[in-house]
This record gives structure tokens, sequence and C-alpha cells, in this order.
């Protein structure tokens, strides 16, 4: 063949575009900026918000204790969703709205084995980690259920997984007779409190564990590349030798792995569950973090550090609206008001705009000198 | 206006950006007539038909109805309905979950009252005077295709059109079912309705229609009367290349390297797809580029589709190398060495979203699997030595590839595939709608791939360009396999005659 | 071919799992799950015909809430399923939802079967008019368990509720009673606008507005979720604000409050810095308050199965109830006179 030609047009710069410009088209610039946002409210409002404390909690543990603490503790259930939540997005397009129904079905499959049957149990009956994988086996079950719905029956995500949202609660309180069972082991609790000599939440060593997780997934499959082709053009994924409908599904039981663990954190905090209250309305804040991370919902090309962030975002928030002692039942409301100003934000359309407007003095000065 | 011309378009034009669509175009209807309207791909057909429909203005000329004083104003579909003029699509633009008589009165009610019987037997006093084989009760969607397509009609001739447009009626029908709708229209003919039949079915417009006109490249051709025009001709007229002066011109260097020992590449016997092509036989040596060719439709994307296993292959053999494969899906066939440029870049080709570098190494990651994705850097050295190699004009192998022209654009897929290092390469239309330079950088690609020992099938609708690289012509007809040339047969007249059949003698 | 085979039958099975787990429930609702703790009977919103021997057995239609709204609705629901039984003479109807429309649908069409007796415990207070009317007219007998609704008591034949408000006043009383110099009160809500929420915020509320040492530190409602609850909590404690007085409104939420206390290490209970108080009748809370982990529970009495049972005896007997509203027997337990006998008698 020919000997390689260097192309002059190759190398195509734009040294002219302003540094807040580039800013604004990166796709973190969204989360990044409402966190920088938050931190400097709280700075300004009432700086001992990052106040941190080491204490001594209940069993005689060192542990640490503030509003950060609290923020990056309460947020593992939500950024281990997100997380899921976002691959299921880029593959398909659509979201799963089950997921606080199914967190719950994998609480009260891991409560059943630990108390093994009975209401209430003070030693674990079972081994731990075979519970706790049991309930990733089933999650990772109704994972499959929907994304197999959604992959080969070709029915929207949002009403596939609606028959699990509106019969995943039923199907957690029919797992353990309706009963509330409540475990009063200590060793329980110790991944959804603290590990016995060590202050940080275990939650938050949880999370960083299903990062690392996902960071290496990424890193040694082509889960990335596919997950993104499919979700952007089935099609040409078909012709390029990838099964769009098999990807799709892998992204479901993914979530539902993400949805056990999710769910194991949440009961464990307690040792017990409610049906009808346990992760109420998580499956709005997990597609909350995935568009806060600036990803599409309508699938495609993702960026999991972006949902992540989102997470926090979602839970700084709303740990901010708790201490300046918002009612709960306005937090939402709150919330909405944020997120709308978030989202509109982050649209193409009104980022275009910021960047233009901020470009325009610059060119008056110009025009002056 | 002319004697019992029912509709006359006189000198349309119709401009896109940096594109003339339709450039002083003439049309005439006549009443109680079928009038073919022909023409390859971006002749202008369609074009024509939505200024006449209204729903694109025109920027020039003027349209003429009977009955209308002066020039027609048409600025909207309901303009023209209402000056006439109705059209059944392709696509079926009826409801399925309304029965019959509701889709034929539907939007057309006066009043917020609807007279449900009169409604009934309105729709079934025409049904019946059609012929067409539907209760009026009925569900739309309980209607075979067919029936659907003829309830469209009767709906469009209730409302008392003067002019029938259909567009591409047939390619959803199977035989019986053409045979039942060419009874339709002429049943329409003989009551004075004009008909337009857009549709690329050679055999249906010699078996129904009474005239054709013919576009290309948004230019009138002419206006025939059917028995003046043989088959030869048409096709001729439709590529725009006249029969007499038409110079032989031979490939470069086509087909020298063909390794005509051993057993070819690939070889397929009896392949038939879920596409609707009738089973053909096909095979391809070492080094040599053949190519299908046909007018548009005729099935020769579908043949590739079919040995590539991008459609569901329903019977055949195949072999490579004189061992039987089992191809299923493209997995199979990218595992023993096929590669395939599809026909629709945008819609199977690229995928929009990602970097020229994720979409050149696609296939070969693809093929090295799933847990074995290779490196940033490896990914980064494959993708810029092909960007240099095939001179893809991009900013970075980062840039997503929708923001490239659809020249680099294809490049970048066929870089994809040179990167899997294939045994046999299809290419379908690689050169459709770039320009001229790549086009031939892509045909000199091809002849170079071949030297080096790569079979090269190769589809285009350009007979000049196939003529330069193949050495062998596969030519579909009605989504048949009607002949094989090569050699001295391998003359443009030669190609047109097979590709019109009937009269080629 | 093989793997849709596979994918099929999973789904199948899927399918099979989520009806079985909504078994013989007719209605879809979320939040509607008929049990089968304790009872033979099953949920559907239309009588079962009758299995044997008719004309012997009492026909009752029992209307109630969702028995996964907390500890409390399912010892209630438990009971109820437990006492009305074909062994113990009656032919029952379940019917479990929160939504106040549903129930009312579900009660009309029990008077139209014509049940001898129509047990209820309404989502809202409101709106059951014409379902009363309809009971009367049709002769069945309507009983009211747990909650009250809005009608004159001519309406229905007797009525077997907890007093919200005393439950509220005799907590309160409990609290003035332990002689703090201060009282910095973290009060967290059930439900805005519930029977139970009204009675025991009322007394809380009135107190706080009348002493001068008696502060909210912070006043939320948590919608009876213990998360919630554990949330809120921990968010006064990261804010550093003082508090001595946990006033949960029910128990699981008082559990909640007690996980962030336990987090922070800050003490409570008997000895501790920190008074805890819960409400309605879970075994473990009661072991809770035994254990000194807790100050205070407000029994609120969720079996009232047993009451209304001998009232329609009484009413088959020709018997009319003493008291048209009858308010099961309730008290507040401490950990200083709490006693063992107290849980196993109490706790559920």
């Amino acid at each position: 063949m020919t000997t390689p030609v260097k192309n002059p047009e190759t190398q195509v710069k734009r040294p002219d575009e302003s540094l807040f410009k580039r800013l604004t088209r990166q796709q973190l610039f969204i989360p990044v900026a409402a966190l920088v946002l938050l931190v400097l409210f709280n700075l300004i409002a009432d700086p001992s918000f990052f106040a941190v404390s080491m204490k001594e909690n209940s069993l005689g543990n060192p542990v640490l204790s503030g509003n950060m603490i609290s923020v990056l503790d309460n947020a593992s259930e939500l950024v281990i969703l997100a997380i899921g939540m976002t691959l299921v997005t880029a593959s398909s397009g659509g979201q799963d709205i089950s997921v606080g129904a199914t967190m719950t079905i994998a609480g009260s499959v891991i409560l059943r084995m630990v108390c093994g049957g009975q209401v209430t149990a003070d030693t674990m009956q079972m081994n731990l980690f075979l519970a706790v994988f049991i309930g990733i086996v089933v999650t990772a079950f109704f994972g499959a259920f929907n994304g197999a719905l959604v992959a080969y029956f070709n029915i929207q995500p949002m009403v596939a997984t609606l028959i699990m949202y509106t019969a995943g609660r039923s199907i957690a309180a029919w797992i353990n007779n309706n009963q509330l069972p409540i475990i009063n082991d200590v060793a329980f609790k110790y991944a959804g409190t603290f590990l016995p000599g060590i202050p940080v939440p275990t939650p938050i060593f949880i999370t960083i564990l299903m990062i690392v997780i996902f960071w290496l997934v990424l890193k040694f499959t082509n889960l990335g590349l596919y997950t993104q082709s499919v979700g952007i053009n089935p099609n040409s994924s078909r012709l390029n030798g990838i099964n769009p409908k098999l990807v799709k599904l892998l992204t479901y039981v993914i979530l539902g792995v993400c949805v056990a663990v999710a769910g194991y954190i949440r009961i464990s905090r307690s040792g017990s569950i409610n049906y009808s209250r346990n992760a109420e309305n998580i499956e709005m804040d997990a597609i909350l973090a995935v568009a806060l991370g600036g990803n599409a919902l309508s699938g495609g090309k993702f960026n999991i550090y972006g949902s992540i962030l989102g997470a926090y975002v979602i839970q700084f928030l709303t740990t901010t609206l708790y201490k300046y002692e918002v009612p709960s039942t306005a937090l939402p409301a709150y919330k909405a008001v944020v997120v709308i100003l978030l989202v509109v934000l982050s649209a193409p359309v009104v980022r275009e705009k910021l960047a233009s407007i901020k470009k325009a003095p610059a060119k008056a000065v110009k025009e002056v000198a | 206006m002319q004697e019992g011309a029912v509709l006359e378009m006189r000198g349309i034009c119709k401009y896109f950006p940096g594109v003339r669509a339709l450039q002083d175009v003439d049309f005439t209807l006549r009443e109680g007539e079928i009038h073919a309207l022909m023409g390859e791909n971006g002749a202008g057909k369609s074009t024509l038909i939505k200024v006449l429909t209204g729903v694109y203005p025109k920027d020039g000329g003027e349209v003429h109805i009977k009955g209308v004083e002066g020039a027609a104003v048409i600025r909207s579909p309901q303009d023209a309905q209402n000056a006439g003029i109705s059209t059944v699509y392709q696509e079926i633009t009826l409801c399925p979950n309304l029965t019959v008589a509701e889709n034929m009165y539907i939007g057309r009610t006066k009043g917020s009252v609807t007279n449900w019987k009169a409604m009934n037997t309105g729709a079934g006093k025409i049904l019946e005077s059609l012929g067409i084989p539907a209760s009026p009760k009925q569900q739309l969607g309980s209607c075979s295709i067919a029936v659907q397509q003829m309830v469209a009609i009767a709906r469009a001739v209730d409302m008392e059109c003067k002019v029938l447009i259909l567009d591409e009626p047939t390619s959803s029908l199977d035989e019986q079912e053409v045979i039942k709708l060419f009874g339709l229209m002429r049943d329409l003919r003989s009551k004075g309705v004009g008909i337009i039949f857009v549709t690329h079915f050679l055999e249906q417009v010699y078996e129904v229609c009474d005239r054709i006109t013919v576009l290309r490249d948004g230019q009138l051709v002419g206006e025939y009367v059917i028995e003046d025009l043989p088959r030869v001709q048409l096709v001729s007229k439709m590529l725009g290349k006249e029969l007499d002066d038409m110079a032989d011109i031979k490939g470069e260097s086509g087909g020298t390297a063909i390794d005509q020992e051993g057993a070819p590449v690939l070889e397929a016997q009896g392949l038939c797809s879920s596409a609707g092509i009738k089973p053909f036989d096909f095979s391809i040596r070492k080094g040599e580029v053949n190519g299908f060719t046909g007018l548009l439709g005729s099935g020769r994307s579908e043949c590739v589709r079919a040995i590539f296993g991008a459609d569901h292959v329903t019977s055949g053999s195949v072999k490579m190398d004189g061992k039987s494969v089992k191809i299923k899906k493209p997995l199979d066939a990218m595992k023993c060495g096929i590669g395939y440029l599809p026909e629709d870049r945008k819609g199977d080709g690229i995928v929009g979203d990602l970097s020229v570098r994720e979409n050149i190494i696609l296939a070969y990651q693809v093929m090295k699997g799933f847990f074995h994705p290779i490196s940033r850097a490896q990914a980064e050295a494959f993708a810029d030595n092909y960007i240099q190699l095939l001179e893809i004009k991009t900013a970075s192998s980062d840039t997503p590839i929708k923001s490239l022209s659809g020249g680099n654009q294809q490049k970048c897929i066929l870089a994809r595939w040179l990167l899997t290092d294939p045994k046999y390469l299809i290419l379908d239309e690689p050169t459709r709608g770039i320009d001229i330079g790549t086009k031939i950088e892509i045909q000199k690609l091809v002849l170079r791939l071949a030297e080096k020992g790569t079979s090269v099938t190769f589809i285009s609708s350009e007979i000049d360009e196939m003529l330069r690289t193949c050495s062998r012509l596969l030519v579909m007809r009605d989504r048949k396999l009607v002949g094989q040339l090569s050699g001295e047969d391998l003359t443009q007249t030669k190609i047109m005659a097979t590709i019109a059949g009937g009269d080629e003698e | 071919m093989k793997m849709k085979k596979v994918l099929g039958l999973t789904l199948a099975a899927a399918l099979a799992l989520s009806l079985a787990a909504c078994g013989g429930n007719n209605n879809p609702p979320a939040n509607n799950n008929p049990s089968s703790a304790g009872g033979t009977s099953s949920g559907t919103n239309t009588p079962d015909p009758a299995p044997t021997t008719g004309g012997e057995l009492i026909t009752v239609g029992v209307i109630n809430n969702d028995p996964n709204e907390s500890g409390y609705r399912t010892a209630n629901d438990a009971a109820m399923r437990a006492t009305f039984t074909e062994a113990n003479g009656y032919k029952a109807t379940f019917y479990n939802n929160n939504d106040a429309a549903q129930q009312i649908a579900t009660a009309q069409q029990m008077v139209q079967d014509e049940v001898d007796f129509l047990l209820l415990s309404p989502a809202s207070t409101t709106g059951w008019d014409t379902v009363l009317k309809d009971a009367q007219a049709a002769g069945t007998q309507v009983i009211l368990f747990d909650r009250m609704l809005e009608a004159d008591e001519s309406m229905y034949a007797a009525a077997v509720v907890s007093d919200m408000p005393a439950e509220g006043k005799t907590a309160v009383d409990w609290l003035a009673a332990q002689g703090l110099s201060e009282y910095n009160i973290i009060h967290i809500q059930g439900h805005m606008g519930s029977d139970a929420q009204l009675g025991r915020t009322g007394a809380l509320d009135e107190k706080v507005a009348a002493e001068a040492n008696w502060n909210y530190v912070a006043q939320q409602t948590a919608d009876w979720d213990e998360a919630t609850a554990r949330t809120i909590v921990q968010s006064v404690i990261d804010s550093k604000k003082p508090f001595n007085v946990i006033y949960a409104e029910n128990n699981g939420m008082a559990r909640g409050a007690v996980a962030a206390l336990d987090a922070a290490g800050i003490t409570h209970g008997k000895d501790g810095d920190v008074i805890v108080m819960g409400f309605d009748s879970d075994k473990w809370a009661f072991e809770a308050v035994l254990e000194g982990s807790w100050n205070y529970m407000g029994l609120c009495n969720p079996l009232q199965a047993d009451t209304v049972d001998g009232i329609i005896k009484d009413l088959m007997a020709g018997k009319a109830p003493a008291q048209k509203i009858i308010y099961t027997p309730e008290q507040g337990f401490d950990c200083d006179t709490l006693t063992q006998a107290d849980v196993d008698t109490y706790g559920t």
C-alpha cells in the first residue's frame, strides 16, 4: 500500500475557545458545578457543616461523625444503584423503575435467611455471606426478568419494570409471610453501621469496593464499548458481531446485583424491614443521579463516574435540607426545584447559550480596547 | 390544458440547500390512465409527488387540475385532497385498531355526531363496488396487508379523487395480492381515474401501465407510451446511458489476480433469507472481485446480507475454502473471515456517538472477545494508522464519527473491516453519497485488496464503477438472480439487457 | 431457538411467582397485601362459596389496612384473621388496602353479598355514608375497629378503637413526671393527618406551647418510616444541637432514632442522656424498654379481635353492647415498672 501521507487536517485545534466554553462542554460540568454550589452555600451559611469529630459509639468503637460523613454514608445505596442504572440506561435507552421494590425483595430474602423464618432472631441462622449471595441471586433473577421483557419482547423499559414496581413489595412481604422480621445480631449490622475498631461507616467501604469492581470490569472487559454501541445503534452493533439483546439483558442482571448490595446495606442499617416504606422512591433518585451525571436518559454514551457524582450531589442536597430543618414532607418539593434547575442547566440548548453569553462580554472588552 | 388531461405540471422546480432536486419538470396525467413514474433513487420521483401533494412548497412552475380554474394552489396535503388528489403510501398510514369503515371516514365526518349506520352502509357500498373482500365493521388490523392497501385506495376513491397516487404499493405484497391490486387499479382506470404508479418493479410497470415518465437527476428524461419503450430502453434512460454511444470501459486490473485453482473462498448454494429473495447460488475465488447488480430493490443487498448472516437465513449451505460452515449471525461470518460494509451507512454502519477510534476497532474488538479488550494505546495506534492510510479527515481519533463527512465515515467503516484482515470483504454501495475523489480512492483500494489476495464483492448503483472493478457480475431482477456476466459479456449493453429482462432479444 | 425456550420458561416462572405473591387477590395495587398469616380465608373481595354447612356460620366481611404498613398493623391484621375462622363459627372475607376508595367499593360489594357483619378499619374518616346506609337497609351490622369514622353513632353497632389523644396525654404526662430541668425534644411524627399522628402530636404540642422549658429541637414527619427517622436524628446530631428527648410516634421510628444515637455514641434509655419514647405494641420494643435501652412505650393495643368477637356473639344473642364506643385497654409502660409478665401479655 502507499506510504502514509501526513494529513494537514487531521489535527484541528480550536485555540480561540474560552476556558469557560470548554468547561461547560465537559460532561461532568453540571454535577461538579452543583457540588461546588452546595459546598459554597454551606460554607457561607454555616461552616460547621463540614466539621467532623471523633466519637465513641454505643459499642465502644471510636467512630467519625459529622454531616460530611453522613452524606458519604447515606449516599451509599444510591451510588450503587446509580452505577447499575447507568448501564441499563445506556444499553436500553430507558430506566428500571422497580429498583426500590426489588431492593425490598433482596432485603426480605436476606432477612428471611438470617432469621431462619423466625420473626425475631438474636443470632444469625445462616452464614451472612451465603444469605447475601442468595439475595444477589434472587434480584439478579428479577433483573433478568426485566431485561428479558425489554430485550426479547421489546417492551419499553419503564413499562416492563412497572410489573416489578407494582408486584415487588407484595413479593417481598410474601417471602416473609407478611411478618416484619427483626435480627438483633450485632454482626448483621456491621455492613450498615460500623465494623468494630473502624471509625468509618462500613457502607462507605462497600461503595468504594463496588466502584472499584466496576472500574475493573469496565477496564478489563468490553462492557462499556458493547453497552454504548448497543445503546447508540443496535443495528450496527449486530452487524459487528455483538448480540444487542444479550447485552441489554446483561445490564439488567448487573443492575439486579447492584440492587441486592444496596438492599443489603439498607436493611443492615437497622436489622429490620418495612415492605411498603423500604427504599421508597429511591428509583427516582437513582434515575436523577444518572441524569445529573450528564448521561442522556435516551441511552448511548455514558459516564459512570458522572452518575456516581450525581448520586452524591443528591445526598448532599438532602442532608443540607435536613440540616436547615426543611420538613421532610416538603423535602421532595425543594428537591424538585433544584432538580429542575440542574436538568435545565444540563440541557444542551442551555449550555450552548451559557457558553455564548459568557463569550459576548469578552468580545465587547476587546472592541473597547 | 391538454384535451383529456386531469393533471398537468409545468416547469416544476424544487431546490434544497445545495441540491436542485427538480429542474423544470413537466408531467401530464390523462383521464383513465395508469402512468408509471420511473427513475433511480434520487431521480426526484418522491420530491415530485411531495410537491404535488403539498408536502413541499414548489420553487417554480405551475400545476393545473381539471375542474380548477387557473393554476391550482396546493399548500398542504389537505389542499391536495380537496383538489381531488389522493395518495396511498408504501407504509399503511391507517389505524389498524379501528374498523374498515372508520378508517375510510376518519377525519371526514362533518360535525361532532357520527352516523355510524350511514357510515357502515356507505363504506359497504364502496367496498362492494370495488370488489374489495372486507366488511365495513371488521377491524382493519385483522385484514391482510393487501386488503389494508385496498382499503386505503377505497378511502381515496370515496373522496372522489381525480388523481390517485400509489407510492410503491406492491413492495410488501405477495404475487397473488399484487394481482388483486392490479385488478382494482384497472377497474379504477375504467372509471376514469388517473393513477400515478411509483414502483421499481419493471415487470409490474409493463403489466399494468399505459404510459411512463422517466426522471433522472431531477430532470425530465421523457414521457413515453408503453408500447414504444422496450425495457432495455427504459433501463438505459433511467441509468442515463444511451445504448448507441456506450463505450465498453474495461476495468484497469479487475480480476488479474484470481486464483483459479483450489476451492472457492466462499461457495453458497440455494441460499435464501427471511428478507424475501429467491434462493440463489454464489461463489467467489481468492483475489476475485465480483458484484451484484440490478435496479434498486432488486434484492442485491438482500443477497449479501444473507451471505453475511445479517438477515435470518432460511435455507441453503455455505462452504468456505471447501469446508462446510454454518453462518447464522454476523459474528459467525466474521469468524470465517468475512467483512461487510452495509448499504445504509447511518443506520447500519456507524455508531454515531462513538469516537472514530472506537468505530474503527469495533469489529476487531468484538472478534477478540468480551473479556479481551485491546488497550487504549493499541487502539489509538490502530486508529491513527488507518486514519493516515486511508487519509480520513478528522480532528482526532477521539472525535465522534457522526461529525465527519459521509466519505470519511465510510472510510472509517472500511478501516474497521480492514483491521480484521478479512479473507472476503463485502462492500454494499461503499461509494454512495460521497465525493468523486473518495469514490476513486475506494475503487482503487478494492483493486489493491484483490491483488493482495482478498476476495471482494462490490455493489454499486453505478454501472461504470462496477465495470471498472468487477471481473464478474451477478444480475438481480425482482429479487431473483437472473444471470451472470463475465469476460466478453461484461458490457453496459449486455448488463442493461439482463437487468431489464423480458424482451432483451 | 434454545435460548428463546429457556427464556420463555424463566419468564413463565417469574410470572407465576409474582402471581403467587399476589395470591388470591383480585386487586392489583401494590400496597394491597392480603396475607395468609394465621388465617384460613383468602383475601378476595368477593366471598368464597361456602365450603360446608350454610346457615350456622356467621358471615363477616373484614376491611382493614395494609398489613405491611407497620408492626402494629401486621399484628392487628393477624389477630383478626386468627379470630374470624370457621372453627370459631365464622365465614370471613378479608380485604386489605390503604386506599379508602378501594375499601369503600369492596365494602359496598360485601353489603350486597349480605354479610351478617361488616368489620371496618377505615383508611379515611369520611366518605362512608352510603355504605353505612346501605348496610342498615340490608340488615348488615357494622362494627368499627381500630379506627373511627365520621358518622352518627346510630349508623354502626359498635366501635372498638384506640383513644389516640389519651395515648398522647398519658405519654406527655409521663414525660413531665420525669422532672427534667429542660426538655429539648426531637419529635418524629407519623403519617400526617392520620388518627394516631393527630392524637399523639396534639398532647405534646399543647405541652410545649404551655411550658417555657419545653422546646422542640426538631419536629418532622418520618411517615412511620424507620430509615427516615434515623436520617432526621442523624441530621440533628451532625448539627450539634443539644437534645435530651426523642418522642417518636411509633416504635419503628423510635428504633431508627436509636440507631442514629448508637452510631454517634449517645447514650439513651435508663441512665442515658436521651429519653427514648415509642408507641404501639411490638414485642421487640417491649424488650427494648425492659432492657432499659428505651424509656417509655405507649401501648396501643392492636388486638381488638377478641373484643369484636365478643360483641358479635352478644349481638347474635340479642344483647346490645353496653357502650357504643369501646376503648381498648391501653397504658404507658416505662423501663422502671415494666415486667416480663407485661411483655408476655401485651407484646405482639
